[in-house]
């Protein structure tokens, strides 16, 4: 226990101490706010969907907690190059038990910012429908922290250099946050778009985000946006900790 | 203590480490030499859990560290050559995540860990981030650190790289203390002749994967007729210049040092 603890914490210190990284990571989501909120409201408008922002919002959230969560595995290829990783690797503790501290602190930092980028939204104009419905929205982000981390630690076992990061960030992360319905809305799309999204994971955590907290054009079930989240969530958890468990330096 | 038979590792078509033998008592300072690239790391990395071999079989404090990973873990302790500390965090703080891997108790960690920093000339820089440390104090924290709790066995891989003559020579004075204090086994590589000659008990000498010649330093000169155990290793080593080719880690590290002007 008490190594997922002070490997959780870890994370937390390394996140917290590195200013200049939480400051970019909010830049991203206040362009897409500012760009596209205000950009592409008055056309959404016209389209008779009601105010983007309050569409857009919880997408922008998921954004952020999407890259936050998934970069702190893919950080394991940081460990392995300085060699933390080593360290923790030859430590009289159980793989399952490293695996956990980092997944559980990558998925608390995602979770942080998840809920600064909120605060931004919410000073940006957006208003959820109930100001109780947050803590439900917080439900969800931890459920798309976790399960972003835990892909992430999948890939991030496996991943030697610099080369790979990219490849994974071009053909993987920026695909499962363009087809997860954050800029636009999956209620009518046609056959082949429809199966793609479907297939995104982060689509029901955004939309899960959308029907808790009242925003418009959300396309599922709240309740399985939940059941998907925690059942996707469960096996690559598992599957992050196999891959883990396979690395050799 | 450390007991390898037959052991080999090879990465393709490459073998590393090539049916290697030989056994470590406990108590005992044992040098394994060898130029770059001659599988001294590699056997290091099979002995310490880190890679598993490809066939051969290892004994640690009687335990098969491929069987029993974590109570292997557990007997021994290592100071790499590369580095491997978290440079965001500080020097006490890497501390005491190693004590709490190591399950050392938060009482006798706190006190380890001073004696250790003051030792080492690290404790007024204790509370600052290792990324603003320079190499050799780097290299000292890694050192303290391995000592940090009291294994059975300790593995050092090329701890002096980069060191100054001091803090080299408080080093070897701090490994022979703690081996003849606490009888610690020492399983140590080195690219200094003298050092090997002047700490270890027992010296193996591998090259191309191979175990060319085991035996006390003055066994080994004997053997070979020469006067120093530089001569003696250029004997049975030649004189060719080994190159490793640059590793992915090498070039990120690189890279890393591009962005960040040297910072880590």
């Amino acid at each position: 226990m008490s190594a997922i603890y002070i490997l959780w914490l870890r994370e937390l210190k390394r996140y917290t101490r590195s200013r200049a990284q939480i400051v970019a990571s909010l830049g991203q989501p206040l362009l897409y706010l500012l760009a596209l909120g205000f950009g592409l409201g008055p056309v959404f408008k016209r389209a008779g969907n009601g105010s983007y922002l309050q569409f857009m919002a919880p997408g922008v959230i998921g954004m952020s907690v999407l890259f936050s969560s998934i970069f702190s595995g893919l950080g394991l290829l940081w460990d392995r190059q300085f060699g933390f990783l080593k360290e923790t690797l030859v430590a009289p503790v159980s793989r399952i038990q490293i695996m956990i501290g980092r997944t559980l602190g990558g998925a608390t930092v995602a979770v942080i910012q998840g809920m600064l980028v909120l605060v931004i939204c919410l000073i940006a104009g957006f208003r959820p429908a109930h100001f109780a419905a947050i803590p439900l929205a917080f439900g969800f982000m931890v459920l798309i922290a976790l399960l972003f981390a835990a892909l992430g630690m999948a890939i991030g076992s496996g991943l030697q250099d610099m080369q790979g990061f990219q490849l994974i960030m071009n053909f993987l992360v920026m695909p499962i946050y363009f087809l997860s319905g954050a800029l636009f809305p999956l209620t009518q799309q046609g056959v082949v778009m429809k199966y793609v999204t479907r297939a995104d994971p982060l689509a029901y955590g955004i939309d899960g985000m959308r029907n808790v907290l009242g925003s418009p054009l959300a396309a599922f079930d709240p309740r399985l946006d939940l059941a998907v989240l925690v059942v996707v969530g469960c096996i690559l958890l598992a599957f992050g900790a196999h891959r883990f468990n396979k690395i050799e330096i | 203590m450390i007991r390898v038979s037959n052991l080999v590792k090879s990465f393709g078509s490459f073998t590393a480490v090539n049916d290697i033998s030989f056994e470590v008592p406990a108590g005992e300072i044992f040098a394994f030499l060898g130029p770059n690239g001659a599988g001294k790391t590699t056997t290091i990395k099979m002995l310490t859990t880190l890679l598993n071999p490809t066939s051969g079989s290892i004994e640690l404090d009687g335990l098969d560290p491929l069987r029993n990973k974590n109570e292997a873990r557990g007997r021994f302790g290592i100071v790499f050559q590369d580095p491997s500390l978290d440079g965001d965090l500080t020097a006490r703080e890497n501390m005491e995540i190693h004590g709490v891997l190591y399950h050392v108790p938060s009482k006798l960690r706190k006190q380890r860990t001073e004696e250790l920093l003051k030792l080492f000339e690290l404790w007024d820089r204790k509370d600052e981030q290792v990324k603003k440390f320079s190499g050799g104090m780097k290299r000292r924290l890694e050192i303290a650190r391995g000592f940090l709790h009291t294994p059975r066995i300790l593995f050092l891989d090329e701890p002096t790289l980069g060191l100054d003559p001091q803090s080299r020579n408080q080093l070897w004075t701090h490994v022979k203390r703690v081996n003849e204090a606490e009888q610690v086994t020492v399983f140590l590589t080195t690219h200094y002749m003298d050092e090997a000659d002047r700490v270890a008990h027992r010296i193996g000498i591998i090259d191309h994967g191979k175990l060319v010649m085991q035996g006390t330093p003055a066994e080994i000169k004997e053997q070979t007729g020469s006067d120093s155990l530089e001569d003696a290793f250029l004997k049975l080593t030649g004189s060719t210049i080994r190159d490793e080719s640059a590793d992915p880690a090498a070039n990120m590290r690189q890279f890393a040092k591009m962005w960040s002007g040297g910072r880590r």
